[in-house]
């Protein structure tokens, strides 16, 4: 016991002494949650957006001040043709287009329908699909607006059958990316700050040689790991709780479910990301080494957590390898605990496999450990 | 020239002989990109939804298959009463409740309007909102087809064109994000590391005290991290090529010159991290720590930079692969020539210029 603590009084002496990574393990991860949590967001808002008037009636002016009104819209410019619209959407300057065609309101009068071309710059598909949403919304608000106006009295018609769908969005009316994005967020900052600094640990010592020197002392394999685990750990509590008050004072984030759940899930996930640490730490003879792999997993990890795209849309196989993405259970987690309130029955499953993964790395981090080079 | 040949050749050597840094350096790459190729997509596939029926007749049942037999959802489970909603949210089961209300067929028919509820879980807006909006057009078409035999009077029809990637894929989105994230990373965390490990070993007394410059060291150092990198970003290029499809509108000498421009911007990068920290490890964490996040949520890889409040948008500015995804989506996608990207390219060459005039500026020759 009296070793561990002068393991772990070393291990913190270490920590603390390097003046140039204080600020990288706590100012740094606190100052990106703050501000990248604000970037996080799907929403399509601020679009730019031209047209080309080609007919120049009172039709058209009405259709082009619905798009102005909205606010989802940024009504840029008139272009004269199709040409230099297109050229101007080369350039980026435009998303989406309109182009009235020419007889426009003559068509909608005798005619009653008439085509309006839409080009939208589709190389982000997903904002593409949102913006002929909204599109099509002012368009047909605008049909609504000429029925009234246009319709004669012969036009009388049968009623049609109309299904109202409520959309109701709960644990997050306003639909707000922060409450979505901060927790998660916060889950990569712990995860890559523990995970970096174990993973460098050990074989740093190994580099500049300071690690016979241990091995040549009576200290047990596992008291030198439990020494070098416990002040990162620390370190990665330390950062959730500072994480959690800015969630809360910065951003109101919610939290509805019980913090001790929370913190008692994030003390067994730690050990995972810690355990996974040292093992990336014992199979390598280089930091450089040790970081390449530490990074790779991470970055993998980030973008298979659902944090970002939803696991439910990646192809089978995918979602199968995110079953061993620890990032994923802890995203999951804070978000149920936080958003939902969800209780200790409901985060079992995610429990019980976070707690398997940390048997499993730490076993595998010690047995791995040699005493001997 | 000779001794800055034999340095370079140190190099080389240093890197050749860690066979494992080699590995992981080529493998990981490949790796990556083929699994968020075909991994990440922020398409709605298959979601799972639960349906509270409170009629249960013919019309519900219609609609409830039509919903089922869509390929963006998948019925996971019938529920029974309200309360259970509460449940099967909080186990994260499904996304969303679709909640009919009592006699929905019934008053369809009698008043010409019935109501169903979208209930969705919306601690994920995104896909709250796509939800919604997929199942609300799925329950619109069921109600046009019903009105069929009424002919609607005065519309306009939109008529959509999706250009530069028609089929909406999000493969095009993101297979230039990748590539940019690893060209970034990777270049910028070896050279940091390269050079303060030199440090960190005492074996930079050695070189400084060597009649070599201290700017032919730097070069020296970087050299063969670029044509690491190259090859690197060819391999990327094909794969994304061959594997995903991706079309190479414009120019591919272009498109090597800006990647060659972006490497050395990274790698730049690179070189001011290690002259401002001591060892390997704060290299490193600067490099990791400190870019990692930004760029994958500053460069317009996921997030549309448009929609980030204004002085995000402006903070997205100093980070180099926002301009480097936006030149090679430039170039792949929509075809553009320089004309259309000199912008871009300019100011990763200022940002070049920038970190290798501070670097130079910052690199002690004389040892503290």
């Amino acid at each position: 016991m009296k070793t561990i603590r002068y393991i772990i009084q070393k291990e913190f002496k270490q920590i603390f002494r390097n003046k140039g990574m204080l600020p990288i393990i706590f100012v740094l991860p606190l100052l990106q949650l703050i501000i990248l949590s604000n970037a996080a967001t799907f929403e399509v808002k601020n679009i730019k957006f031209a047209f080309i008037d080609n007919d120049h009636s009172a039709s058209s002016r009405a259709l082009i001040d619905k798009f102005e009104a909205s606010t989802y819209f940024d009504v840029l410019t008139v272009f004269p043709s199709e040409t230099q619209a297109s050229s101007a959407m080369l350039k980026g300057e435009v998303d989406v287009f309109l182009e009235i065609p020419s007889h426009f309101e003559r068509d909608l009068q005798k005619n009653k329908t008439t085509s309006l071309g839409v080009t939208i710059n589709a190389i982000d598909g997903a904002a593409a699909g949102v913006e002929n949403v909204y599109v099509t919304q002012i368009v047909q608000s605008y049909n609504k607006q000429i029925k009234t106006d246009l319709m004669q009295v012969s036009d009388a018609q049968i009623q049609p059958v109309t299904i109202t769908s409520i959309p109701l969005f709960w644990y997050n009316e306003t639909l707000n990316y922060k409450t979505f994005m901060v927790p998660g967020i916060l889950v990569l900052l712990v995860t890559m700050i523990t995970l970096f600094l174990s993973g460098m640990n050990i074989v740093r010592e190994k580099e500049i040689g300071t690690l016979e020197q241990i091995n040549v002392t009576p200290i047990k394999k596992s008291q030198f790991i439990i020494g070098k685990l416990f002040p990162f750990w620390v370190i990665g509590m330390g950062l959730l709780t500072i994480g959690l008050i800015i969630a809360k004072l910065i951003f109101n984030v919610p939290m509805i479910g019980d913090l001790l759940l929370m913190y008692f899930y994030t003390s067994i996930y730690i050990l995972v990301i810690l355990g996974m640490g040292l093992f990336i730490s014992n199979f390598t003879d280089t930091q450089q080494q040790a970081m390449f792999i530490a990074w790779f997993f991470t970055v993998i990890f980030i973008l298979m957590s659902g944090l970002f795209t939803p696991i439910e849309s990646m192809p089978g196989w995918a979602q199968t390898l995110t079953e061993f993405n620890p990032i994923k259970y802890f995203v999951e987690v804070m978000r149920m605990v936080m958003l939902k309130g969800s209780g200790f029955v409901d985060i079992l499953p995610q429990l019980v496999k976070t707690l398997v993964y940390a048997i499993i790395m730490n076993g595998l981090a010690v047995w791995s450990y040699k005493k001997t080079t | 020239m000779k001794r800055f040949v034999g340095f370079i050749k140190k190099e080389f050597y240093h890197i050749f002989r860690d066979t494992r840094s080699l590995f992981i350096l080529f493998g990981m790459p490949i790796v990556q990109i083929l699994l968020f190729g075909f991994a990440i997509t922020n398409e709605i596939n298959n979601v799972d939804i639960a349906i509270l029926d409170h009629s249960k007749d013919a019309t519900t049942k219609e609609i409830i298959n039509k919903i089922s037999a869509s390929k963006y959802f998948s019925i996971k489970q019938i529920l029974e009463r309200e309360t259970d909603i509460e449940a099967v949210f909080k186990k994260g089961k499904v996304k969303a409740v679709l909640n009919f209300e009592t006699d929905f067929g019934k008053n369809l028919i009698k008043d010409h309007q019935a109501t169903v509820q979208i209930i969705t879980d919306a601690t994920d807006p995104n896909t709250a909102n796509t939800i919604s909006n997929y199942i609300n057009s799925i329950l619109q078409n069921y109600q046009q087809e019903q009105n069929k035999a009424i002919h609607i009077d005065y519309v306009i029809v939109p008529e959509p064109r999706m250009v530069y990637n028609p089929e909406l894929k999000s493969v095009y989105m993101f297979v230039p994000g990748v590539m940019t994230i690893i060209l970034m990373l990777v270049s910028a965390m070896m050279t940091s590391i390269s050079i303060t490990r030199e440090k960190e070993l005492g074996t930079m007394e050695i070189l400084l005290v060597s009649p070599i410059k201290p700017f032919q060291v730097i070069i020296g150092k970087v050299f063969p991290y670029i044509f690491l990198s190259v090859i690197n970003a060819v391999v990327i290029v094909l794969l994304s090529i061959f594997i995903f499809k991706m079309p190479v509108q414009g120019s591919l000498f272009l498109l090597a010159l800006e990647s060659v421009l972006f490497i050395i911007s990274a790698l730049a990068l690179g070189i001011l991290i290690s002259t401002i920290s001591a060892t390997q490890q704060t290299a490193m964490m600067i490099s990791l720590m400190g870019l990692m996040l930004p760029v994958i949520l500053l460069s317009g890889f996921i997030f549309p930079i448009s929609s980030m409040p204004l002085p995000l948008q402006v903070l997205s500015n100093i980070i180099p692969a926002k301009w480097f995804i936006i030149i090679l989506k430039g170039i792949m996608l929509k075809g553009v020539g320089l004309e259309f990207i000199w912008k871009e390219t300019l100011i990763l060459l200022g940002m070049t210029i920038l970190f290798i005039g501070l670097s130079v500026k910052k690199y002690k020759i004389r040892l503290e």
